[in-house]
């Protein structure tokens, strides 16, 4: 993690502290403010659910983090924690609240099922992983992942968007005009969604095959 | 409870009916009783209704797809080999029409006794697949039905409701069908094998044709 | 979006221009929403305040469970039975091995079946404590009911962790018996939980029993007559609040809980108020059975000597096997042709069969009574879709 710089020399930083003025830069403020009260939808789908219900509870408090405001409302929350299984049926409405969150917005993926299907891969009506339609920022294993992986990711989280920059070539997407915020909404098809994934943000990964026929991906 | 004594029961109280007492030869001794499509709604409401019987709660409506298969039997025949008449073991096929099935399982809430399972079965499984609903008998058939409606394509007849209840109603197929095929998914597995591995390889060969000379996942 | 692919398309009641002139508003409350229990939709067509039709949507959490099924072996679909009805997996999975035994005829020793009923009760009490408090954070209690219900929830998560390994899809049961045998000191914990409980039911008792805005809210709201329920196939709380005296641990059975003395609480008004105070009382005969199951325990084996696993075909034949499960009666339709996988697999979801009547129960409500009514009856998404 690269350290933070306060464009201020460090000596004349504590000498002015000493007199009770603090200085930071614009940056660090915008991103502290940002990082100590994420707002997440209200949006369980199945068994992670519970687990995150779980996590905002007396035990494994997440109010402790800023985030105890779950929103009912898309347009009041910047946080979607897709948990659960995505299934075709759902996968529009998914993506059509994803539209509806103001930026800036990040999608955290909890459980197996919202990354890549999960158990339920060989499924007719299930999306195999919620990367296909909208950028996730956080992917988090497990089935279902236990309320500390949850705050765990949520720090990680944190410290993402503490890392952002204002200006420049990384800046996030937000701050960046060209960048889309709103994505493609699949439709009901006769057989399976369309489009079936969005090929702008998700590229199918190519099992690398050998020659004599068996499978070598993951070798290099 | 005797399943031979409720059918002659329901034989002769329900003119025109004819059971068949399918035997279930596992341990667990739940038979069966197989109605055809005409007396069905009959059948059933004398279950519901009859004195003894009461059974009054429908508690479970399952829907069975048998696809048509060959049956091959190994048959003696007289046949002329050479010039002399012998007799030739001969393998005789016979195609079985398939069809789709429906297993309703009765208790009853009133004398505590049960399960008793009833079954029909469709003509065949591409137009005559329709069966007399039973939900106005019993209401709990009511999803159920429209749920194997959704999944096998039964056609029930004299159902309130007729729609698709879990797959979106654009959707034209009837997935829990055996010779279903998944879409292509493009699903990825890290030691792939069988269908997935077979699907993976072809993605691959495509992709190389669209794209040669270039190597790696993307 | 085109009118055809419109999802109110399926309605085809438009509004009137009748007497009075009264509009109809066609409604979608869920799938995302804060109190529908998961992803659960229903289409209401609403008079002012008033429910003039509901019809609810399923299926956006149907994950083919019984399509994989039928390419997995019988044990490999243990862990998928987990997640049904994903709040209380280990009486999932005692109604799936109590099938498969049904099935193969498997005889279950002594001390799984005590293992079982312990295990099977303390997921019990953690779901019906956990619908209260949810059916109150629903009805607008901003969450301390819920945070005393997961408070209890926890302290029996943390025995089934340190029993299976994991607090939610613990994957405890096998055919023929239990996985896992109690650590020490696990039966010592476990009383130690259960002699606490009661603590906690009179504290949830005196907060809510005669609270004047839950009773305002629930008493005569949803009111489910008893025929109708015998009729609708609603097994479970939901059955018993209107008089349906059928508690398949009684009828069937199964297992041995002939052994256990426990009363059945019925309701008589069939309303939201009946089954909440059922379950309520459900509780405490929960712990009652809990505490006569921790004292008689025996010693022994905990799965079937004669049982082997690998290479597992039972003959060719079917059926039915069903348990009281918390949310009502959860069945297992096993059709075997002699392979080691089954050739049909149904799940028979009470919280599905359940949900058959919801429309009966609101109309003519107000839209809040929806919520309080969709509460009572106690369903969960994984279980409802599979």
């Amino acid at each position: 993690m690269q350290p933070r710089t306060s464009g201020v020399d460090e000596k004349l930083k504590n000498e002015l502290s000493k007199q009770g003025i603090f200085t930071t830069t614009l940056q660090n403020l915008y991103n502290w403010g940002r990082t100590n009260s994420i707002w997440p939808l209200n949006f369980g789908l199945a068994c992670c659910a519970i687990e995150m219900i779980a996590t905002t509870m007396a035990r494994y408090d997440m109010a402790r983090f800023g985030a105890e405001v779950f929103r009912p409302s898309p347009r009041q929350a910047d946080l979607m924690i897709v948990a659960g299984t995505v299934t075709k049926k759902m996968a529009p409405l998914v993506v059509r609240l994803y539209n509806q969150m103001p930026e800036p917005k990040y999608v955290i993926s909890m459980g197996a099922c919202a990354i890549s299907g999960g158990p339920f891969k060989q499924g007719y009506n299930v999306l195999k992983g919620i990367d296909r339609f909208i950028p996730v920022d956080i992917y988090i294993p497990g089935c279902p992942p236990r309320p500390e992986a949850l705050l765990d990711a949520f720090m990680e989280l944190q410290k993402k968007i503490d890392e952002q920059t204002l200006t420049g070539e990384k800046r996030p997407r937000h701050l960046n005009a060209g960048e889309p915020s709103e994505f493609v909404v699949p439709r009901y098809g006769a057989h399976d969604l369309e489009p079936t994934k969005n090929p702008n943000l998700w590229k199918a990964p190519l099992v690398q095959i050998s020659q004599a026929g068996t499978d070598e991906s993951g070798s290099h | 409870m005797n399943l031979e004594a409720i059918k002659s029961e329901i034989e002769a109280n329900v003119p025109g009916c004819r059971l068949e007492l399918v035997a279930n030869p596992s341990p667990s001794g739940q038979h069966s009783l197989r109605t055809g499509a005409e007396h069905a709604v009959a059948v059933a409401v004398y279950l519901r209704d009859a004195e003894d019987l009461r059974f009054d709660f429908c508690s479970n409506v399952t829907g069975i797809d048998w696809p048509s298969r060959e049956v091959s039997q190994k048959v003696k025949v007289r046949k002329l080999v050479d010039g002399v008449e012998q007799e030739v073991e001969e393998v005789r096929k016979t195609a079985l029409p398939g069809t789709l099935e429906v297993v309703y399982h009765l208790f009853s809430v009133e004398k505590k006794h049960g399960p008793i399972s009833l079954r029909m079965s469709t003509i065949d499984r591409d137009a005559n697949v329709h069966l007399p609903s039973l939900t106005p008998v019993w209401r709990s058939a009511e999803l159920q039905e429209r749920e194997i409606f959704d999944l096998f394509g039964v056609v029930f007849d004299g159902h309130p409701d007729l729609r698709r209840l879990l797959m979106w109603p654009d959707f034209t197929d009837h997935p829990m069908r055996r010779d279903y095929v998944d879409p292509d998914d493009y699903e990825y597995e890290p030691t792939a094998h069988d269908e997935v591995l077979r699907r993976a390889q072809q993605h691959r060969s495509e992709a190389d044709e669209e794209h040669p000379g270039e190597a790696g996942e993307r | 979006m085109s009118t055809a692919t419109h999802p109110t398309a399926h309605f085809d009641l438009q509004p009137t221009d009748g007497p009075g002139k009264e509009q109809l508003l066609e409604l979608s409350m869920g799938p995302q929403h804060p109190s529908t229990h998961g992803v659960f939709r229903m289409k209401v067509v609403l008079d002012g305040e008033r429910v003039v039709r509901l019809k609810p949507v399923f299926g956006y959490l149907h994950r083919n469970h019984e399509k994989i099924a039928e390419s997995e072996t019988y044990l490999g679909s243990m862990p998928y039975t987990d997640r049904l009805d994903y709040m209380c997996s280990i009486t999932n999975n005692w109604a799936y091995a109590l099938a498969v035994e049904k099935l193969a005829g498997i005889q279950v020793p002594e001390r799984a079946e005590y293992l079982r009923v312990i295990t099977g009760e303390l997921t019990r009490l953690q779901n019906h404590a956990c619908l209260i408090g949810f059916l109150m954070q629903d009805m607008g209690s901003s969450g301390t009911p819920l945070m005393y219900a997961f408070r209890e929830r926890e302290k029996i998560l943390d025995l089934f962790e340190s029993l299976t390994g994991a607090r939610m899809m613990c994957n405890y049961m096998r055919f023929g018996g239990c996985r896992v045998d109690l650590p020490a000191g696990w039966l010592d914990q476990a009383k130690k939980v259960v002699a606490d409980f009661p603590r906690f039911l009179d504290e949830y008792e005196q907060l809510l029993v005669s609270n004047e805005i839950l009773m305002d809210r629930t008493q005569d709201v949803g009111v489910l007559s008893r025929e109708l329920a015998v009729s609708a196939g609603i097994s479970g709380p939901m059955a018993r609040a209107s008089g349906v005296d059928y508690d398949i641990r009684k009828v069937d059975r199964y297992s041995i809980y002939d052994r256990f003395t426990f009363r059945v609480p019925l309701g008589s008004h069939g309303d939201v108020y009946d089954r909440f105070m059922v379950r309520l009382l459900e509780m405490r005969e929960s712990v009652s059975i809990l505490e006569q199951a921790m004292r008689d325990i025996p010693s022994g084996p905990i799965v079937d000597p004669k049982m082997k696993i690998r290479g597992f075909r039972p003959k060719p034949g079917e059926a039915y096997g069903r348990i009281e499960a918390p949310k009502g009666e959860l069945g297992f339709y096993l059709v075997s042709d002699g392979s080691p996988n089954p050739y049909r697999y149904r799940v028979r979801p009470p919280s599905l069969i359940n949900l058959t009547v919801l429309e009966d129960l609101c109309v003519g409500r107000n839209v809040a009574d929806i919520v309080a009514i969709l509460g009572s009856i106690d369903i969960v998404l994984g279980e409802v879709d599979r």
